[in-house]
């Protein structure tokens, strides 16, 4: 809304605070009793911190952390790149052959439902292993590229929004100084799109680290991610243990998105000034 | 002569760079569909893999054998029809409540200071960065019968009996509207912070009320942001699992629940893929929508 109707009254303001309200109060909730004495996640019953020291010693837990962080870190690591990909493809490439199936296979995993993702993966590499004895067994490599595929679609979202708002003169510029695509694409396209990069390296990274759905369906013995632990651990009842997971998430969660917002903001500042100050002279 | 081999390496690289994301979904997003209608006609038995084979080629002879046993089981059963009427209205109903509470949300940030947006919208973000499966956790805690909503409202003394609200429909209703209710602000609030103010201003020298020119205006305008967030609530929510399982009843039926049994307890992969395959089928038209939205917007935005 242009200029004129930025003035937020005070029902504004009771909006937002009631949105607030329902999505963070119970978050709150949950690590406010994480610090429970008592087993009874409900109950008062004194400051403690002794879940986490349960939480600590509990190995399968922690196996199950180190696993999913790792499968966390590699599909969104190959999700920027093949996401990064397909949005350079979908953005700068204008009409080719094959973009509408393109556009749709890129779009379709942000909405699709997980039990269909997750079955027809497990179906794939069941199939592939019967042609072709490859994937031999499942794991690891197969939630990797499981999260990959969708990791991907959100990668292009973040990605190609940046692309399309990029001023094209910057690259012409450097073209017309006698710069090749290639130089302009690594010096001066890549640097501006960067923070994009990043936060949808990060918004990968939490999607991957989070999901239940896809994972339980293509993973094999041995291999057992975080959520898959909690979940089966959640369906027995609640347990503090649990909440105290609960709050070393959410709280590296807020953390790592309010640094990487602070920062991109502090850069997008310092790009807007050295842009002032180049018009200016 | 260097600048044709280069142009060549660049069309190269180009194709390059389109070929590799588009193999990979070919090959991870489009086939497996195929595999899953495949699989759908197949039959299933005891054995890994545990289905049968279509096509058969025995002393010379090929035998195709299409199995419609699945798609007859899923319609003979009363089950499954309920199973996929109560999750359109589910997730129906649900869209509609997120949109009910979304928009004023939507519409509250756009209205904030410049500056202050981002913010906001951050944190309106910021709960889905977080594990969703511990989001859908918090709300057990809240809604048993011993819980933090009954105990409170029994202290106030508006109750004398805990009210019976996890593993009822309503507890599905509050975790598909929790969960989901930032995919409903994000896409309202990128339509509405793009209208023009002067349309209003307009409105109102006309003598149109507030109210008639947010009906009449706002409303009709943010449509495209409401299509797409309903799309992105609606469609993922068809298909819940965790929702349903984790706050739902033995009698709320939603058929991602279902398919995670057929596959997970009773070991029919043939069957769980029939019912994957006609969920799909169900789904293509909210999908083509969206799908619609999104080439909309990316025009639009390269329009600049």
């Amino acid at each position: 809304m242009a200029n004129t109707q930025t003035k937020a009254g005070w029902p504004s303001w009771l909006i937002l605070g009631l949105g607030f309200l329902f999505l963070y109060l119970p978050i709150f909730v949950l690590m406010f009793y994480s610090f429970n004495e008592s087993r009874l996640v409900t109950v008062w019953a004194g400051f403690s911190t002794k879940w986490y020291g349960e939480l600590f010693r509990d190995d399968q837990m922690m196996g199950a952390v180190w696993m999913s962080l790792k499968i966390a870190f590699l599909s969104a690591t190959m999700a920027v790149a093949l996401g990064t990909m397909a949005s350079v493809a979908l953005v700068r490439f204008g009409r080719f052959r094959g973009k509408t199936v393109f556009t749709a296979m890129m779009t379709a995993p942000l909405v699709m439902p997980e039990v269909i993702t997750g079955l027809s993966l497990l179906l794939l590499f069941v199939t592939l292993a019967q042609m072709i004895g490859w994937p031999a067994e499942r794991g690891m490599l197969t939630i990797w590229i499981a999260h990959t595929t969708f990791n991907m679609a959100y990668v292009a979202v973040v990605v190609s929004a940046r692309l399309r708002e990029l001023d094209k003169s910057l690259e012409e510029a450097a073209m017309d100084l006698g710069a090749n695509r290639l130089a302009v694409f690594f010096k001066v396209t890549l640097p501006i799109v960067a923070p994009a990069l990043f936060s949808g390296w990060l918004l990968a990274f939490t999607l991957s680290l989070d999901d239940l759905v896809i994972a339980s369906f293509v993973s094999g013995p041995g291999s057992t991610t975080l959520p898959m632990v909690v979940f089966s651990s959640v369906r027995l009842g609640v347990s503090p243990k649990i909440n105290a997971l609960a709050t070393i998430l959410v709280l590296s969660v807020a953390a790592v998105s309010l640094l990487g917002w602070w920062l991109m903001r502090r850069k997008e500042l310092q790009r807007q000034k050295e842009m002032r100050a180049a018009y200016a002279s | 002569m260097k600048g044709l081999n280069l142009s060549l390496l660049m069309g190269a690289g180009k194709r390059l760079v389109m070929a590799v994301p588009y193999v990979w979904l070919l090959l991870f997003f489009l086939v497996p569909f195929i595999i899953v209608l495949k699989i759908s006609f197949a039959e299933a038995q005891i054995a890994l893999p545990p289905f049968t084979d279509l096509v058969e080629f025995t002393d010379d002879v090929l035998t195709l054998s299409l199995n419609l046993f699945n798609y007859i089981d899923l319609y003979e059963y009363d089950l499954y029809l309920t199973g996929y009427i109560s999750s359109v209205k589910i997730a129906a109903a649900a869209t509609f409540i997120a949109f009910l509470i979304g928009y004023p949300i939507a519409y509250a940030i756009a209205r904030l200071p410049e500056h202050s947006r981002n913010l906001a919208l951050m944190l309106v973000i910021l709960p889905s960065w977080t594990s969703f499966l511990i989001r859908i956790y918090a709300w057990i805690g809240l809604l048993k019968n011993n819980g933090l909503i009954n105990n409170f409202l029994m202290w106030l003394g508006i109750i004398d009996e805990p009210l019976i609200m996890l593993h009822t429909p309503f507890a599905v209703y509050i975790g598909i509207v929790y969960a989901y209710l930032p995919f409903m602000v994000l896409p309202i609030y990128t339509n509405l912070v793009k209208h023009d103010g002067r349309l209003l201003e307009a409105a109102a020298d006309l003598g149109a009320s507030p109210v008639e020119s947010f009906f009449k205006i706002t409303l009709p305008l943010s449509m495209g942001g409401i299509i797409a967030g309903a799309m992105l609530v609606f469609i993922p929510a068809v298909g819940e699992f965790v929702i349903p399982e984790l706050l739902g009843g033995p009698d709320t039926l939603m058929i991602g629940k279902m398919l995670w049994n057929e596959f997970f307890n009773a070991r029919n992969w043939p069957g769980a893929s029939a019912v994957a395959v006609v969920m799909l089928v169900l789904l293509i038209i909210p999908i083509t929508i969206f799908q619609r939205y999104q080439a909309k917007e990316a025009e639009e935005a390269e329009r600049g």
